[in-house]
């Protein structure tokens, strides 16, 4: 009876509790009520004490507790100042839930809370709280999340958090992440200046972006005047003289007038607008004012003037160089610690040899790629031009049409890879008939007439190119690559190519595999070598040299075909594309040595190399590395005028 | 041997005949100076048209008669406009710009006027020093000067690199083209000092002319225009017609043998070269202050090309031919893309000649290579029965298209 009754109490007592909030604090509210007052001051200056206060509290609800300070979901309750989270239910009412228990412990009017309104610099504080906690997350993407967050905004605070979630981290990625975090936060904030030291010198072989930008600010400089010597105790980086290369006496003297520590040089405009402001009856410190366009006169007005005291006179040089001389011009580092500055220097001195020996690779795989390009926009042309000898002005415009048959065909399937696995052989069956066509018709009756061949083929090239125009209109057309084509193979931060472009190369260099077996291993190309080399008795030992002809020019067009679509995927397919490389086309056909598959590789890796080069001595400016190497093609043809591989003998023809 | 020039070049007399009465034709139709049947926009047209002949029979020469296929002479027409614009712009630019100063209460010092021009000039490519190329545009008779001598001195380089190293033929065609190509693609930037791709404007406002009107003024520029025909006419007649044309006739029909023969081939080939590029420097240098803008586009390639296209569509080989083939291809591209040519409705299908008449143009050109090869020169052959000899069905020649007087007549 006894004990039912105990029970009974019990039970009201847990009613009593429910019904009334809970009449003791759990540990977090004595916490939050320890620190009430400066809670709910919210300002930035104090409530760091508070943020501590529940961030060291150990509790486990900590986290809780200053995400929805953060959120500004935490409101107090008027009655007895209790903070509570706070979930609304309607317009005016909210329930409230205990931050100790997490659980809903009743609801109360709006008018009886107040919300916690944190402004930013709260927010800030509280968000620097929070990433010892989300470090430390049971959840990977949170902790990713959180250490990018701290990637962008690092500040010293959150050093300390940082250097403690590493030991505990289980994954390997994440731990490499932070600890290359803590190395970069060490140089930029640890007040130990060993410390900081050893970690520069960890970092200095490094090719990231974000080592770089670590270091630079630690070496950034202001360029400050002083009277006399340089004053002790500042971190000098150097002393600079007027009148040298990296400051030059006209801005030191500005310098100098704008410190207010000499009188300002008169400029040209000033003793404009002083002669202007002291007309007197047409005349300007006794000199005739329609005589002012004479620069000598200009100067004796004003120094009249300046003698009569109503301007500043003019600054003599020996003024200006006292003035210079009496002054010392020094670059100062913003890092006070000379030993950081000195380790910094060398970090980023080792790191830009390092970048520059990566950026040559770069270079050199960019030149690869453009090399190949050209080298399979050219490649057609080795057939019909190199071995056929036919100028094909319209080459470009089957490199057009290759580009629209993806195009075309892309419209027809959506699936990307399937559609360009279509277009190649498409492209190469369109242009293939093109180019049969073309011979045919065209082509064959001027074998003997080479400039002719010329300009017939620019009129079908022009004629081509309005007809593309016409149905397709002058905007460029999308040729989308394939996902897995998108993207780049990164090396590192410096070094990188998109897979497209090694795509590129891949093509190219099977459509080298592929021209020579078809000129060295099939009766195509045998009998192609004998047509060209003598169609006469090639026709008597029973070769029908007109469909020889015919075929050969018919797989050069559609080799171009197939180029096409190639370019069609990184550059924009207009009418106009062709004409873009047909110069560079046979450029690379004749720098390389009509005839001869390897010299249109040697040339197109030549003239890739040479543009790409050029650009980097001059990036800001790809038209001129054009102009260029165009010029230096020119002169190249003066010591090699058959090309980098000259035929010889009977091969060569003439 | 003892007859003279024109003796010996009838059609010399018969040109000069009708350019003149053309040119008073138009004169007595213009608006500046009679009826006014003729707009001045097509006086100027006109004018242009008469420039365009005049590099036509430059390039009838370096190709009708030496056989060499010059895809650049667009290039040197171009700096010719480039040479006298240059002067346009400086002279117009300065007279505004004292206008302008004339009003401030101090006078301008020279080096103010010469900032503010430059300002002027050069501030649509962020820039407002003056580059070196333009020392001299101040001076309209060095100017003048370098309008021939600009282009007779690139091509003077580019043809020695081009001739010792013995380039020919096609190859020297590509060449040709990849200079001029290089030479666009230069002038497009903005720092080349000629204001990059906005080229050089407002060439139709004449310094010191602004009180003559334009239906004056164009009436002036045809004149001139007609005026550097005829003399470029006859000079190329002239050059032709004696020794020296024998030999370069030599050449395009055999190299190998007249220089075996003795003669310098690269010396007459450069001279040749050198001496087209002046006369389309000059040429250039007309046409431009009649469109009004001179830009690197105007240099690309193709244009070079068309240039080609109207000598083989006139005849090679004769000069009226590459006269016939400039006037009557340039203005019948201008009938059509104008957009005054009546568009052809089939019904299902309507035929705007803007789009095709390029089209139509590519393709008649590869009709006239395949079957007349001698374009519309050779109607002139049938008119005067003049036949080629029946060689069987061999060749000619190496150049088939060209118009071989000698071997020509029975």
């Amino acid at each position: 009876m006894l004990k039912r009754f105990f029970l009974v109490l019990l039970a009201m007592l847990l009613l009593a509790t429910q019904a009334f909030a809970q009449s003791e604090p759990g540990p977090m509210q004595t916490v939050l009520q320890a620190h009430a007052e400066v809670i709910a001051e919210s300002s930035r200056r104090t409530i760091g004490p508070a943020i501590d206060a529940v961030a060291g509290s150990g509790l486990p609800q900590a986290q809780a507790v200053l995400e929805a300070w953060q959120a500004k979901d935490m409101w107090q309750r008027q009655s007895d100042g209790w903070f509570f989270r706070a979930e609304q239910i309607d317009a005016s009412t909210y329930r409230l839930i205990d931050f100790d228990s997490g659980d809903a412990i009743g609801e109360a009017d709006k008018g009886d809370l107040t919300q916690l309104k944190p402004n930013a610099g709260v927010r800030g504080l509280l968000g620097t709280a929070l990433v010892q906690f989300q470090l430390l997350d049971p959840d990977p993407a949170r902790r990713a999340d959180a250490l990018t967050s701290l990637e962008r905004s690092a500040n010293a605070d959150l050093l300390a958090p940082l250097r403690a979630s590493i030991d505990p981290e289980a994954d390997a990625a994440l731990k490499a992440r932070k600890e290359r975090l803590e190395r970069l936060l060490t140089i930029s904030y640890d007040p130990d200046e060993a410390a900081r030291i050893a970690a520069i010198e960890e970092m200095a072989g490094d090719l990231g972006v974000d080592v770089r930008a670590a270091l630079n600010p630690l070496v950034a400089t202001t360029l400050r005047v002083y009277a006399g010597e340089v004053p002790g105790g500042i971190n000098v980086a150097r002393v600079l003289r007027p009148g040298s290369e990296a400051l030059p006496r006209d801005t030191a003297y500005a310098m100098l007038a704008e410190a207010g520590l000499a009188p300002p040089r008169v400029t040209e405009g000033d003793v404009r607008a002083a002669l202007a402001a002291h007309i007197d009856a047409g005349n300007v410190g006794g000199v005739p004012v329609a005589e002012l366009s004479d620069p000598a006169r200009r100067v004796g007005a004003y120094t009249a003037l300046a003698a009569g005291g109503l301007v500043p006179a003019y600054r003599t040089e020996a003024e200006i160089s006292a003035a210079l001389d009496a002054h010392r011009f020094a670059q100062i580092y913003a890092e006070p610690s000379p030993a950081v500055t000195g380790a910094a220097e060398a970090a980023l001195t080792r790191i830009s040899t390092k970048v520059g020996l990566n950026q040559a690779l770069d270079l050199g795989l960019d030149a690869l790629s453009l090399g190949s390009i050209y080298f399979l926009a050219a490649i057609g042309l080795a057939i019909t031009f190199g071995v056929m000898g036919v100028i094909n002005m319209a080459h470009g415009e089957f490199i057009m049409m290759g580009a629209y048959t993806g195009y075309v065909v892309q419209q027809l399937i959506p699936n990307h890879t399937a559609s360009i696995a279509v277009a190649i052989p498409l492209a190469f069956a369109v242009t293939f008939a093109a180019g049969v066509a073309m011979e045919r018709l065209v082509i064959r009756w001027l074998y003997n007439r080479p400039l002719e061949t010329l300009l017939a083929t620019f009129g079908i090239s022009i004629a081509l190119q309005q007809l593309f125009k016409n149905i397709f209109g002058t905007q460029a057309r999308p040729l989308t690559s394939p996902d897995w084509l998108g993207g780049a193979w990164v090396l590192n931060d410096v070094v990188s190519i998109s897979y497209i472009r090694i795509a590129i190369f891949v093509l190219a260099m099977l459509f080298l595999a592929l021209f020579l077996f078809i000129m060295k291993r099939t009766r195509l190309g045998l009998e192609t070598r004998a047509v060209t080399q003598n169609p006469g008795m090639a026709g008597a030992m029973g070769i029908n040299p007109g469909r020889v002809n015919m075929l050969t020019f018919g797989l050069g067009s559609g080799i171009a075909g197939i180029a096409g679509v190639a370019i069609g995927l990184f550059a924009k397919v207009t009418s106009e594309l062709g004409q873009d490389y047909i110069v560079q086309s046979f450029m690379t056909v004749v720098v390389g040595g009509v005839g001869n598959i390897w010299g249109t590789l040697l040339g197109a890796g030549l003239i890739g190399g040479l543009q790409k080069g050029i650009e980097w001595l001059n990036p800001s400016n790809t038209l001129a590395a054009q102009t260029y190497m165009i010029i230096f093609i020119i002169v190249f043809i003066q010591f090699r005028p058959r090309g980098i591989i000259a035929l010889k003998g009977r091969a060569a023809g003439d | 041997m003892n007859r003279t020039f024109l003796a010996r070049n009838p059609s010399v007399l018969i040109f000069l005949a009708v350019l003149a009465l053309f040119t008073i034709a138009v004169t007595v139709m213009s608006e500046g100076f009679g009826m006014g049947i003729i707009s001045t926009s097509f006086v100027k047209t006109l004018g242009k048209t008469l420039t365009l002949a005049l590099i036509a029979v430059a390039m009838d020469l370096v190709w009708g008669y030496a056989g060499i296929l010059s895809l650049g002479h667009f290039a040197f027409f171009g700096l010719g406009g480039y040479m006298i614009g240059m002067w346009l712009m400086y002279e117009r630019t300065r007279q505004i710009v004292v206008d302008s100063l004339a009003s401030s209460p101090i006078p301008p010092t020279d080096q103010e006027v010469v900032d503010a021009i430059g300002t002027q000039i050069f501030g649509v490519v962020g820039s407002s020093e003056f580059p070196p190329v333009w020392a001299f545009a101040d001076s309209l008779t060095i100017q003048l000067i370098l309008v021939v001598a600009v282009p007779g001195l690139l091509a003077l380089i580019f043809g020695w690199l081009a001739f010792r190293s013995r380039v020919t033929g096609v190859y020297l065609s590509i060449l040709t083209q990849a200079m001029t190509l290089a030479l666009s693609l230069y002038l497009f930037q903005n720092d080349s000092g000629l204001r990059g791709n906005n080229g050089l404007s407002g060439l139709q406002n004449i310094p010191h002319l602004d009180h003559v009107p334009q239906s004056v003024l164009s009436v002036w520029f045809f004149w001139a225009s007609a005026l550097a025909l005829a003399l470029g006419y006859v000079f190329a007649a002239w050059i032709v017609s004696g020794k020296f044309g024998s030999v370069i006739r030599g050449i395009r029909d055999n190299e190998a043998r007249v220089r075996f023969l003795g003669y310098s081939v690269e010396g007459y080939k450069l001279f040749l070269f050198t001496v087209t590029a002046m006369i389309a420097g000059i040429a250039g240098a007309l046409y431009y202050p009649q469109a009004g803008i001179v830009n690197p586009a105007e240099i690309a390639p193709i244009a070079s090309i068309y240039l080609a296209v109207w000598v083989a569509i006139g005849g090679r080989g004769r000069l009226y031919g590459a006269v016939i083939g400039a006037v009557f291809v340039s203005l019948v591209s201008t009938y059509f893309t104008g957009g005054q040519a009546p568009d052809i409705n089939l019904g299902f299908y309507t035929i705007s000649w803007v789009d095709w008449w390029t089209i139509l143009l590519g393709l008649s050109f590869v009709g006239v290579t395949l079957f007349a090869p001698k374009g519309i020169g050779g109607l002139f052959d049938l008119w005067t029965g003049r036949r080629t000899p029946d060689r069987h069905g061999a060749d000619l020649g190496p150049d088939m298209g060209s118009l071989r007087e000698k071997e020509a007549e029975e």
